[in-house]
């Protein structure tokens, strides 16, 4: 019987995702409830190292497929890889972060074992010996709460930001697998690094986000100078994106990515649906817009009518003498 | 060059969404689209045949009303459409997977494409999911996809920047926003959707029963999202109330 709550331990060049951790926090409550082991699937080359890393957010066993074929991320070998563990040790659960690989792998694995994936969760809890998850859909203007009642592995993403990592170290047992070979068509030709210190847009905590109101490119320099203070991403308005100011991969909304930081900060943002959608389940929310009217006062937490040009200086001179203090 | 593309229709993005009288997401009432991205998918399809000799069919899992969906794209250029009706049995993606995996498999192809998500469940797994069942590699979240001597090389988006991958074809692809701009359908490509091939089929046409699709994930509840509620409008003029905003986020909210 399939036994076992695995969580995939995502890691991009020797750094573990902190929605990992998250993820291990959480399951290790999960794991408690249902009497099962909470294990981690670390993949990848060189990565026994992360063990320790990994062990510090409570799994009791470790996973380990450590192959030089495996140094970056291929749909296909990084399948082959987890369905191998999945078949040998028969998981009932397989939690994902709901990240481009998170994504990506989930979906393949899914597949293979023919069960089921939810995907994008914004919260897991037992019930009855089953693991239910809510997922917004509609881009946030519906819930669901669903469950995979038979089929094994269970399988979800879970929304970065969701739950608290936190550390409650064990000694984990680490568990080496050699990776079968298998092909991988996916054949990586370039890898196109944009250098930014700034968090990623879906981990980040805190977002500073720009719309119409910033009235060009050049303008987004006030944003990641406020940013910059608070250690923040820069995010942006479907607007924004579609004036050509900044490239998609900004876009929060509907159409762009969706994202659960602890504050968020609107800046010339008129609140349309479809970007309120992205950005809704925001811990805090604030909003500076000189257009009083603007349905993103609705949603935020304090707001400010006026000037962001203004503004958004002296609020990033203010907050540079806070985060120092 | 045979191009399949996997499309869905949805809710608009505008639409507002209620439940049912049984606790459901409301359908009635509501206007449909071909899902945005998808909509990437059938111009990237469009724009591949224009380049040489191909053949362009677009193929959907869903109740009679998405033909519209598919019509918009046969008026936008593609050459033919099949829609699987399943009837009233409750799908998850598993299901739909399994039925476009079935109905393509009896076809030839090249190329798969499909949106890289729906904008309503926004699941994301459904293309990835037929190329596992037909066996062929896929690349998701494409923002370019050149086409050459049986190769494919696709840039998809990863965070933090960009890969680029070569796969042999036939292989499947998904499209994320900036692949292309879609085109509008012209009038003279809506007259001329009508006459082109609609092929309506049933599960039963496609060989399967409603066993072999059976959902594997089942929704428990719906529910709608508590409202936000608006909070405080900080007054005063712009350095007294950027002072206070900053006060307030440490001191109030704690987030900074």
């Amino acid at each position: 019987m399939a036994k076992g709550i695995w969580v995939f331990a995502e890691q991009r060049e020797g750094q573990v995702k902190k929605v990992s951790f998250e993820l291990l926090s959480e399951g290790r409550k999960v794991a408690d409830q249902l009497g099962e082991e909470l294990c981690a699937v670390l993949v990848g080359k060189n990565v026994s190292d992360l063990t320790e890393a990994v062990s510090a957010y409570g799994p009791d066993k470790i996973y380990v497929i450590d192959n030089d074929a495996l140094e970056n991320y291929t749909t296909d070998g990084y399948t082959n890889a987890v369905s191998d563990l999945v078949k040998k040790y028969e998981p009932s659960v397989l939690l994902f972060g709901c990240t481009v690989t998170g994504r990506d792998l989930s979906a393949q694995v899914a597949q293979r074992f023919q069960t089921g994936l939810m995907t994008d969760c914004t919260g897991m809890e037992v019930v009855d010996g089953q693991l239910v998850f809510t997922r917004p859909i509609y881009a946030g203007k519906a819930i669901v709460k669903a469950s995979c009642p038979e089929a094994r592995p269970a399988m979800a993403t879970i929304r970065p930001n969701t739950f608290a990592a936190v550390e409650n170290a064990k000694q984990a047992e680490v568990i080496n697998v050699e990776y079968g070979a298998g092909d991988i068509r996916q054949v990586i030709k370039d890898i196109i690094r944009q250098v930014s210190e700034r968090p990623e847009l879906t981990e980040a905590n805190i977002i500073v986000s720009g719309g119409r109101g910033m009235k060009g490119p050049e303008n987004f320099k006030l944003l990641e100078d406020l940013a910059d203070v608070l250690g923040a991403a820069v995010g942006a308005s479907r607007a924004a994106v579609d004036a050509g100011w900044v490239s998609h991969s900004f876009q929060v909304g509907q159409t762009g990515k969706t994202v659960s930081p602890v504050l968020y900060i609107a800046c010339g943002i008129s609140g349309a649906i479809q970007h309120l959608a992205g950005m809704s389940s925001a811990k805090c929310i604030v909003a500076i817009n000189k257009d009083e009217e603007a349905n993103i006062f609705k949603v935020a937490d304090y707001g400010i009518v006026g000037d962001l040009f203004e503004v958004v200086p002296i609020l990033t001179e203010e907050l540079k003498k806070i985060m120092a203090s | 060059m045979k191009i399949l593309v996997c499309l869905k229709q949805t809710f608009d993005t505008e639409a507002k969404i209620t439940l049912d009288s049984n606790g459901k997401i409301e359908s009635k009432g509501v206007s449909m689209i071909m899902n945005p991205y998808d909509e990437f998918a059938v111009e990237e399809a469009l724009r591949i045949k224009e380049k040489g000799e191909g053949e362009v069919t677009v193929i959907s899992v869903g109740g009679q009303q998405t033909q519209d969906a598919l019509r918009q794209a046969l008026a936008m250029g593609a050459d033919k459409a099949v829609l699987v009706d399943p009837g009233e049995i409750e799908l998850d993606e598993f299901s739909t997977a399994t039925v476009l995996a079935k109905t393509i498999g009896g076809m030839e192809y090249d190329i798969i494409l499909g949106g890289f998500r729906a904008i309503d469940d926004g699941s994301a797994q459904v293309v990835g999911r037929v190329a596992e069942l037909l066996n062929i590699p896929v690349v998701n979240v494409v923002t370019k996809l050149e086409i050459e001597g049986g190769k494919a090389l696709a840039t998809r988006e990863v965070e933090g920047g960009s890969e680029v991958i070569e796969v042999a074809l036939p292989a499947a692809f998904t499209a994320q926003k900036g692949l292309n701009e879609p085109r509008y359908p012209s009038m003279k490509g809506i007259m001329k959707a009508k006459k082109k091939p609609m092929d309506k089929k049933t599960l039963a046409d496609v060989g399967l029963d409603e066993n072999q699709i059976a959902a594997k994930v089942k929704a428990l509840s719906f529910s709608l999202p508590e409202a936000r509620q608006a909070g405080k409008v900080i007054p005063g003029e712009a350095a007294e109330a950027a002072k206070e905003l900053a006060r307030l986020l440490r001191e109030e909210a704690k987030v900074i």
